[in-house]
């Protein structure tokens, strides 16, 4: 057995989080199969605090407050940042969006290990909290669609998931902190979803304004309305397309939806009605209480969520890294690599790579290069189940030809498994010292991006992160 | 008492039905009941239109048989009955199985016979250009009787063999019926020239491949001995079961020789469409043949041998 330590940090809207996590792999195959190294457990084994996310001002998060809080969560988890080798720092909500997120990631990203994947966009989110809040998994242990809402301060991710796998996905401008207020209870801020909501139901919440609680109360409600229209408890209303989060697929909530889950810091009020509503100075609570009292809760069976406010956190350290299959074709000098573009062949320039004629490959490569910076693709292949000799020589002749070597080294991933074979007869076809790398097992789609990490196992697989960095796809393929 | 021609026509119109109800799973099946009436003068034997329907075909195979009214629970049941290749969902008669159950399984048992008695195409020898040796074995019975006469090759076998083969090869590969015939017409032309060829790209030298008649897996060591090459790999049909009768394995010896304990062998099994495709084996199995040359053991030993090495490597 093998383990990998595994960081998950999240930046937020309103808090920074960090977890590390124990990955056990393990060959599963039987003593006279062909290897099959699974990730067989996952254990958290710190939890970090719940910070505030530090901003410099409204738009500009504190990049040398953020690495100091990340520095001292290791220190008190007794580890050194070299000892993650897998991990994702994803930067969610209403702070993904600001303008200095990606220097973040970049710094995070240095810092924290050698492999450590920067991801961010609504609908990975959405996908990431549902798996860490147990929802993908009840969906497959229960075999139905079961939903989970994560509403944190600036977003609520939605995810739907039937039978343990990504059904449809969401994500709206409703959280608890898009009002917030001070001790006074005079108003500091107003995001602009909530003061679109709140001129929808005629409300006058403007920033030095004194709150009311029954107004307050009143855009809670308007918000849970906004949330039991998006998962098709009444018509949806044009108000719900403007809260939309701006690169969120548009969520398709289908009839059947069984159980729901609440994830996220809002989450923690939809069962508790809080003592002090007011004492994080916004509307979270509030809206908690509201969540709690709609027909969300009887329309559909609430079932506890296993992580609540850690929810994103987690399902950034546990559930992003995948494996490969552990029969692939690997020149380990090329790794780790990082966020390389993933080019999805169409099925008939697939057809043709099996059948031998290599210009579609070669037409798809040069419109796909001229239209990314990146010098690096990942050519993303379905391949054949069970495939004859000639059709795989075939493939890879084509793909030699087609994916003209001189542009570093040839990166595929493919879905059956095939991946050593294809290697195998691919490697003569090249020019002597060209790298080359096939992956199986693994599914990317147009407009992904792949983290692949150092082999584990004995060499015999690799880790792999598929990112989905480009927004509004409907179903997403990827982790 | 029923008349012959009664029966006939009550016979063709439960098959009848029960042939519909392939297409319609929803409709209901009723038997006549034969005392009652005459049956209908229109009642015709098998609609022309009708599309047979193989029972035994994946989609046929994976469609729940229990009437499952609540479209969730069907879609569960669906789904973990693509999960694995167990008759589960089939539900039951009385206390039995169905019929189409019993038919399948009847079908599946038919095939496996079928792949243990037949015997291996020529024409596929011929294209894979394979000399083919028997063992002492002169037929399929005395090979299903006597298992240790598909151990041994005879002098005139031995004397052919070193007639088309070079002694002292890195790796001499052989393909032997076995108990399926049908999983080595399966499988060999996509594993074998994975094989080949990605043994002499590593720079392994090979003897010429050839085919055994009627072989058991231990008939390797006799080759080894013979032929003194350094490591055998035999691609042998496996015994069929009701879920395949197309299921190839590798056993791979280091040193091998005769009476040797099984321990030593290596094996790769479950090559089939439904296990591990043949031309990923065929990749595996070189990656592993060159393994075990550099390690010198096969089997167990060589087992114990890489494992530590990975243990070390983890925390």
């Amino acid at each position: 057995m093998e383990q990998a330590l595994s960081v998950g940090i999240d930046i937020g809207t309103t808090t920074t989080q960090l977890v590390l996590t124990r990955l056990l792999m393990e060959d599963t195959s039987g003593y006279f199969s062909v290897p099959k190294v699974s990730i067989i457990g996952k254990e958290i084994v710190y939890k970090g605090g719940i910070h505030f996310t530090p901003l410099l001002d409204d738009q500009l998060i504190d990049l040398q407050a953020v690495r100091s809080l990340v520095s001292e969560e290791f220190r008190r988890a007794g580890y050194a940042p070299g000892d993650t080798s897998l991990g994702a720092v994803i930067i969610t909500g209403e702070a993904a969006r600001k303008e200095n997120a990606a220097a973040v990631l970049e710094a995070l990203s240095g810092f924290a290990g050698d492999f450590v994947v920067s991801a961010a966009g609504p609908d990975l989110e959405s996908v990431i909290a549902g798996k860490g809040s147990g929802a993908q998994q009840y969906s497959a242990d229960h075999h139905c669609t079961a939903v989970n809402l994560d509403i944190g301060g600036g977003t609520t991710n939605i995810a739907v998931f039937s039978q343990g796998e990504v059904q449809s996905l969401g994500c709206y401008d409703i959280g608890g902190r898009l009002v917030r207020l001070r001790p006074d209870m005079t108003i500091e801020a107003v995001s602009p979803s909530a003061a679109l909501i709140a001129s929808a139901r005629g409300l006058a919440l403007g920033p030095g304004q004194r709150a009311g609680r029954g107004e307050l109360d009143a855009l809670a409600l308007a918000m849970a309305r906004l949330l039991e229209e998006a998962l098709g408890l009444g018509e949806p209303s044009p108000l719900l397309e403007q809260v939309r989060t701006p690169g969120s697929s548009v969520l398709c909530p289908p009839g059947d939806i069984e159980a729901i889950f609440f994830s996220g810091g809002v989450a923690e009020s939809v069962y508790r009605p809080a003592e002090d509503p007011f004492r994080y100075g916004d509307i979270g609570c509030l809206l908690g209480e509201a969540v709690g009292k709609s027909r969300l809760t009887t329309a559909f069976r609430p079932v506890p969520a296993g992580e609540t406010i850690r929810a994103t956190v987690v399902g950034a350290g546990s559930y992003t890294t995948t494996l490969s299959g552990s029969t692939i074709d690997c020149d380990d000098r090329l790794l780790p690599l990082k966020n390389v573009p993933v080019l999805k062949l169409t099925a008939a320039a697939e057809d043709a790579c099996f059948e031998g004629r290599p210009e579609p490959l070669a037409e798809a490569l040069r419109h796909f290069r001229a239209q990314t910076a990146s010098d690096l693709a990942a050519v993303a292949l379905r391949g054949r189940r069970n495939p004859s000799y000639p059709q795989l020589k075939d493939a890879a002749r084509a793909i030699a030809q087609g994916a003209a070597p001189d542009h570093g080294p040839l990166l595929l991933l493919v879905e059956e498994d095939m991946a050593k074979a294809l290697g195998q007869l691919l490697r003569p076809l090249l020019p002597a010292g060209q790298g080359l790398l096939v992956l199986d097992c693994l599914r990317a789609s147009e407009h992904d991006f792949l983290d692949i990490g150092r082999p584990v196992a004995g060499g015999l697989a690799v880790p792999g992160v598929v990112k989905t960095l480009v927004f509004g796809r409907k179903v997403h393929h990827g982790i | 008492m029923l008349t012959q021609t009664q029966l006939d026509r009550l016979t063709d119109e439960v098959v009848a039905q029960l042939l519909r109800r392939q297409d319609t799973p929803k409709a209901e099946v009723s038997i006549p009941a034969p005392a009652l009436s005459p049956p209908p003068p229109s009642s015709s034997p098998l609609p022309e239109e009708q599309e047979p329907v193989d029972i035994t075909s994946p989609k046929v195979r994976k469609t729940p048989l229990v009437e499952v009214p609540d479209e969730r629970r069907r879609k569960a049941l669906e789904q973990m009955m693509r999960t694995t290749p167990a008759r589960i969902g089939v539900g039951r008669a009385g206390p039995r199985l169905k019929t189409q159950t019993l038919l399948a399984l009847r079908a599946d048992h038919a095939a496996a016979m079928d792949s243990v008695f037949a015997e291996i195409d020529p024409a596929l020898l011929e294209r894979m250009n394979l000399p083919a040796v028997q063992t002492r074995c002169r037929d399929r019975n005395e090979h299903l009787t006597r298992p240790d006469l598909g151990r041994q090759l005879d002098d005139k076998a031995l004397k052919q063999l070193r007639s088309f083969c070079k002694p002292g090869a890195d790796v001499q590969l052989m393909v032997s019926d076995g108990l399926s015939c049908r999983a080595v017409e399966a499988n060999l032309e996509r594993i074998l020239p994975v094989l080949e060829e990605g043994l002499t790209a590593a720079g392994i030298t090979l003897g010429k491949t050839f085919f055994i008649r009627y072989g058991r897996v231990p008939v390797e060591d006799v080759v080894a001995e013979a032929l003194g090459a350094k490591l055998v790999c035999i691609l042998i049909g496996e015994r069929p079961g009701l879920a395949t009768a197309e299921s190839m394995s590798a056993y791979l010896c280091c040193d091998a020789h005769v009476g040797q304990p099984e321990a030593r062998r290596t094996v790769v099994s479950n090559i089939h469409k439904d296990g591990i495709a043949a031309v990923e084996a065929g990749a595996y199995l070189v990656d592993l043949i060159g393994r075990i040359l550099a390690a010198g053991v096969s089997g167990v030993d060589f087992q114990t041998k890489q494992r530590p090495a990975q243990k070390e490597a983890s925390l």
